[in-house]
């Protein structure tokens, strides 16, 4: 596994960002997450972690940091993470879909603009498997990689107020679940009945940074009974072991 | 229980955050102006996580159901019980029955009410602080009951202090943030040489400051942002998030709030002026 530089910066009294190259790349991020199982097992309390693309957040809850003393921790760590391999798994989820115009409110707009028809855009949408990238903005909220640049629209001119949860949108280079009604200018082709945050559950968000996600187009019907599923709690999302 | 006759403005109950959950985009939540809840805490004897009422702006009336006692601290909101003025940082005995009032903001925004051993709200994800979708509200409302455990009499080692206000200065101190070398000289000289509005746009998300500064084209991909983080639109705003900012963002982050600077502009209010010195 290739090893990438990284910088590393103060960022406020109790935090570091850990930057790796700046672009988009699967091996970027099999990079960052290598670092992130050699850091847990150094075992320090108190520190959580987020990545987004090519950079690491690093939150030390505990104490005040000492920036060259946490920097060298770091740079060691990283060096010698090829050493520690913990096997990371990583899941492929299928999430389900429904495109039906109800849901799926700009889909006719953004085929027109795309050249392609609805449902060969669903299909295009519904092909390929996208690398998460982050979680973040909001709760839930997966930054996906991977889409195909027939699928590339640019974001509505006007944001709508309220996007509703669950909305699958397009916008630019990403696609995405909103996982909670939310302002938005992406331009919603779907929507997923699965719950993408769930507090009360053991994993509130069972999707991990690493693992693919690949959309499936599912019936009105289907929609309503996954809707069931999940609020009695017997939904189980759909998966397959990506590195086994 | 605390019976909330009128939940005023816009009341939350807080603890010093939720921890761990960063990863899964949760903000961490929590008091905006730690700094006068651990006082609060502190002079209870409360454990420093007690969760405590946010009170924004104007106040609530509350009535007690059971004997505690209480500390308020934070913003002056001219708060009486039995219509007798109670000052921050004393810990007040209160009975069954006793309604907690308040009159006119005199300084700072957002007030705490701390009560021994703490408001006993369930937690969800580690933390009893209110964000949704995290937990059900939102905020607290009129009608509701705020639950406590009942403390008949308690003796305080220390029974008032006085704390000169630490969020009367207008000056916020600031660390480089990551994005801090995308700033030209001319960017910088905007920053640090004038002052800056609180627009109304500010709540517990974030502070948007009213006054624009020459903008930028740079573009980033998106990256993780904490409390008090300054964000740089392309159109040149200063957006400070706050304790329920989102964790990631895509504008450059050219400035970072020390936690004593979030803890002053936590008593910031539309139309306040601040300004930043560089740490």
């Amino acid at each position: 596994m290739k090893s990438y530089p990284i910088t590393i910066k103060p960022f406020g009294e109790r935090a570091i960002l850990v930057e790796w190259p700046n672009q988009v790349e699967e091996s970027i991020l099999a990079d960052i997450l290598d670092f992130m199982d050699a850091f847990k097992e150094l075992g320090l309390p108190g520190w959580e972690m987020s990545v987004a693309y090519n950079s690491l957040t690093m939150v030390c809850n505990q104490e005040h940091l000492d920036f060259e003393t946490i920097k060298k921790l770091v740079l060691d760590c990283h060096s010698r993470q090829a050493a520690s391999k913990t096997k990371r798994i990583q899941y492929l989820w299928r999430i389900p879909v429904c495109y039906d115009l109800e849901f799926g409110i700009d889909l006719e707009e953004a085929s027109q603009t795309l050249k392609l028809s609805p449902d060969e855009l669903i299909q295009e949408h519904t092909a390929h498997q996208y690398v998460v990238y982050g979680i973040g903005f909001l709760p839930g909220f997966m930054y996906l990689g991977g889409l195909p640049t027939g699928l590339e629209i640019p974001r509505r001119a006007e944001p709508r107020l309220q996007v509703a949860k669950g909305s699958v949108g397009l916008a630019g280079k990403q696609t995405g679940v909103y996982p909670q009604d939310s302002p938005g200018g992406w331009n919603i082709i779907g929507n997923c009945p699965v719950e993408l945050f769930n507090p009360k559950a053991e994993e509130p968000c069972f999707v991990k940074v690493g693992d693919k996600i690949q959309f499936q187009k599912i019936s009105r019907a289907e929609y309503d009974l996954h809707k069931i599923e999940g609020e009695v709690g017997i939904y189980k999302p759909e998966k397959t072991v990506l590195n086994a | 229980m605390l019976k909330v006759l009128k939940s005023g403005f816009f009341m939350t109950v807080q603890d010093l955050g939720r921890f761990g959950h960063r990863d899964i985009g949760v903000p961490i939540s929590g008091a905006m102006d730690m700094d006068s809840v651990k006082k609060a805490n502190l002079l209870l004897e409360n454990d420093p996580n007690a969760a405590v009422l946010e009170i924004t702006m104007q106040g609530p009336t509350l009535q007690f159901e059971e004997p505690t006692a209480i500390c308020l601290s934070g913003a002056h909101i001219s708060a009486t019980l039995n219509n007798a003025p109670i000052e921050n940082y004393q810990v007040v005995q209160v009975s069954k029955g006793d309604i907690l009032s308040y009159g006119r903001l005199e300084n700072g925004f957002r007030g705490y009410l701390a009560i021994k051993d703490g408001f006993q709200t369930p937690k969800v994800l580690g933390s009893r602080s209110q964000f949704i979708p995290v937990t059900k509200k939102k905020h607290i409302k009129d009608g509701e009951e705020i639950p406590y455990t009942k403390t008949d009499s308690y003796a305080p080692i220390i029974s008032e202090v006085k704390i000169e206000d630490h969020f009367l200065g207008e000056e916020l101190e600031v660390f480089k943030g990551p994005e801090f070398s995308l700033l030209s000289d001319q960017q910088l000289a905007a920053i640090f040489s004038k002052p800056f509005t609180v627009s109304k746009e500010n709540n517990r998300m974030a502070y948007q400051l009213k006054e624009l500064i020459p903008g930028h084209g740079h573009s980033m991909l998106t990256s993780g942002t904490l409390p008090g983080t300054i964000q740089f639109t392309p159109a040149g705003r200063l957006i400070i998030l706050m304790k329920d900012g989102q964790t990631t963002g895509g504008y450059p982050r050219i400035l970072q709030l020390s936690e004593a600077a979030i803890n002053t502009l936590a008593q910031k209010k539309l139309g306040d002026t601040l300004s930043f010195k560089l740490l």
